[in-house]
């Protein structure tokens, strides 16, 4: 009973994760139907701040958090003006092939200018500790992930829902050029698509880094592809979707790891892939594909 | 108001309007008749700054060719674009919340909400739906409202009567009718040109990228020969 129930934590919080991960894809493909695949460069640049904070500047843990989440967030916004704004009403390919570019540049920045070894932070291993819910032993680390990622999609959905500019962005998803003949800013609708993408990208971070606890040049690869799947699963340019693709994809990946034999043990991407590919089957666009069409068109 | 001159849009290597001339006066409501393909839309698209075109649009005077689509909208122009572009996942209620959004009088945008659906009820009623479940009339009405959110200085209607019945287009055309009473300067873009000239101070006809005929309402909707040539609509 309590293994199992530690199970389902296990999945919760590695959904939890995933669904963050897999929003700031989505909030940005969902506006500009850009696959940013530099997402996992902007968390690897959250990592190398708290290097950067831990060694020159304090170890309170605090402010070297705060420091990540703002420099992803800057990082977020200074790709979109430097990178993207150029290619915004580019072909869709001609914006792909950019992400890849500005992830491999970025790559390869880390490896010149700081190392392409690991480097270690240990201030944020407090984070991680046992810890006794109602006779079952789980993660501190369980608990922040899954409330953090609790809160920021409240906070996400009544933005969304309740300001005008969290609106024009849902308006934005669906008729771009129509939200501009209201008036309403494209490079503010961006801008603001790449902040929240940058923040969650920072959010992200902290977790990973609790619990990796080093950083490496190849530090983002690992989530931007947990998030792209979530995505897809989930429906790409939906955000309930990626929420949704996070938590499943979670749910499969500890779902494999306690069914799986083993000595099958190395098969278990294999067989979540193996289920993804399934769930594809059933819902090629997705769980929770976005409708496409705009209105009353004749 | 609004002055065109020798005005050409170009979709890609096309010449959809081939220099024309245009002027809306404030307060006058103009229409742009002419059949499908004239290059209504296409003008249209650049007077908002969404096509690629050369010539002169000036708005009070002021030379627009520089100014973005947004600061263009900021200036005084709002359109009801062609197949309304309603935002069909949003409420009726985000979709006028966010046509008022450029407002800086924001305390006053939740009236102005009200307001609009005191005028149509039904819109009211259907508030909190998304926009993609009203009917085609219901759309263009929103479409209309959404405009007018911004509290533009010139409305341009884009084929408000596209696909819609015909007791439906009557009240299209009474709305509009309703605006230019209230000073609002239109200029209306249609195909349907003997309703259009009924509630017009001046007309226009384009055809082929070309303005083949201009006048009062009565100058063209006298020559029913030339109407029926160009417009097929008698």
């Amino acid at each position: 009973m309590d293994y199992a129930a530690q199970q389902i934590i296990n999945a919760l919080s590695f959904g939890a994760e995933y669904a963050l991960l897999a929003l700031g894809l989505a909030i940005v493909f969902s506006v500009m139907g850009l696959v940013n695949f530099a997402h996992g460069e902007v968390i690897a640049v959250g990592g190398y701040t708290m290097v950067a904070f831990a060694a020159l500047v304090t170890a309170n843990p605090l402010i070297i958090i705060v420091g990540a989440v703002a420099a992803t967030a800057l990082t977020s916004v200074a790709l979109e003006r430097v990178a993207f704004r150029p290619v915004r009403y580019a072909d869709p390919t001609t914006g792909l092939l950019t992400a890849f570019g500005v992830s491999i540049v970025l790559q390869n920045l880390f490896l010149l200018f700081i190392s392409p070894r690991p480097i270690a932070v240990t201030s944020l291993y407090f984070l991680d500790a046992p810890v006794m819910v109602f006779g079952v032993q789980i993660s501190s680390l369980q608990i922040f992930e899954s409330v953090t990622t609790v809160v920021v999609i409240i906070g996400l959905v009544l933005f969304l829902q309740r300001t005008t500019l969290g609106l024009a962005m849902r308006a934005a998803s669906l008729d771009f050029e129509m939200v501009r003949l209201t008036g309403i800013r494209a490079n503010r609708v961006f801008a603001l698509a790449f902040l929240i993408s940058g923040l969650l990208a920072g959010l992200a971070c902290i977790f990973i880094m609790a619990r990796r606890g080093s950083v490496d040049p190849h530090f983002g690869f690992n989530p931007v592809l947990k998030a792209f799947v979530a995505c897809v699963v989930g429906g790409f340019g939906s955000l309930p979707g990626a929420v949704l693709g996070g938590f499943l994809l979670g749910a499969v990946e500890v779902a494999m790891l306690v069914l799986l034999p083993q000595e099958y043990g190395g098969l278990k991407d294999a067989f979540v892939f193996g289920i993804i590919a399934l769930v594809l089957v059933w819902r090629p666009d997705g769980i929770l594909s976005p409708a496409k069409e705009k209105g009353d068109k004749l | 108001m609004l002055d065109i001159q020798n005005l050409r849009v170009f979709h890609g290597p096309i010449e959809a309007v081939h220099g024309i001339f245009l002027s809306v006066g404030t307060g006058q409501c103009v229409a742009l008749l002419g059949p499908n393909g004239a290059g209504k839309t296409s003008t249209i698209s650049a007077i908002c700054g969404i096509a690629q075109a050369s010539g002169t649009i000036a708005l009070e005077g002021a030379d627009l060719a520089k100014v973005t689509v947004e600061d263009r909208i900021g200036r005084g122009i709002a359109v009801s674009p062609e197949g309304r572009r309603i935002f069909s996942n949003l409420s009726v209620e985000a979709n006028l919340r966010i046509g008022g959004g450029i407002r800086a009088d924001r305390d006053n945008v939740q009236a102005d909400i009200e307001r609009w659906f005191d005028t149509f009820p039904i819109l009211g009623e259907r508030r909190a739906q998304p926009g993609g479940t009203l009917s085609g009339g219901e759309q263009q009405m929103l479409a209309i409202a959404r405009a007018l959110m911004s509290k533009p200085k010139i409305l341009l209607l884009d084929e408000p009567s596209l696909g819609l019945a015909p007791r439906i287009v009557a009240q299209v055309f009474q709305m509009i009718s309703t605006l230019r009473a209230e000073g609002m300067t239109i200029l209306l873009v249609e195909q349907n040109a003997r309703q259009a000239l009924q509630i017009s101070d001046y007309g226009y006809l384009l055809n082929n990228g070309r303005i083949q005929a201009e006048g009062t309402a009565d100058e063209l909707g006298g020559s029913k020969d030339m109407m029926a040539k160009l417009t097929g609509l008698g």
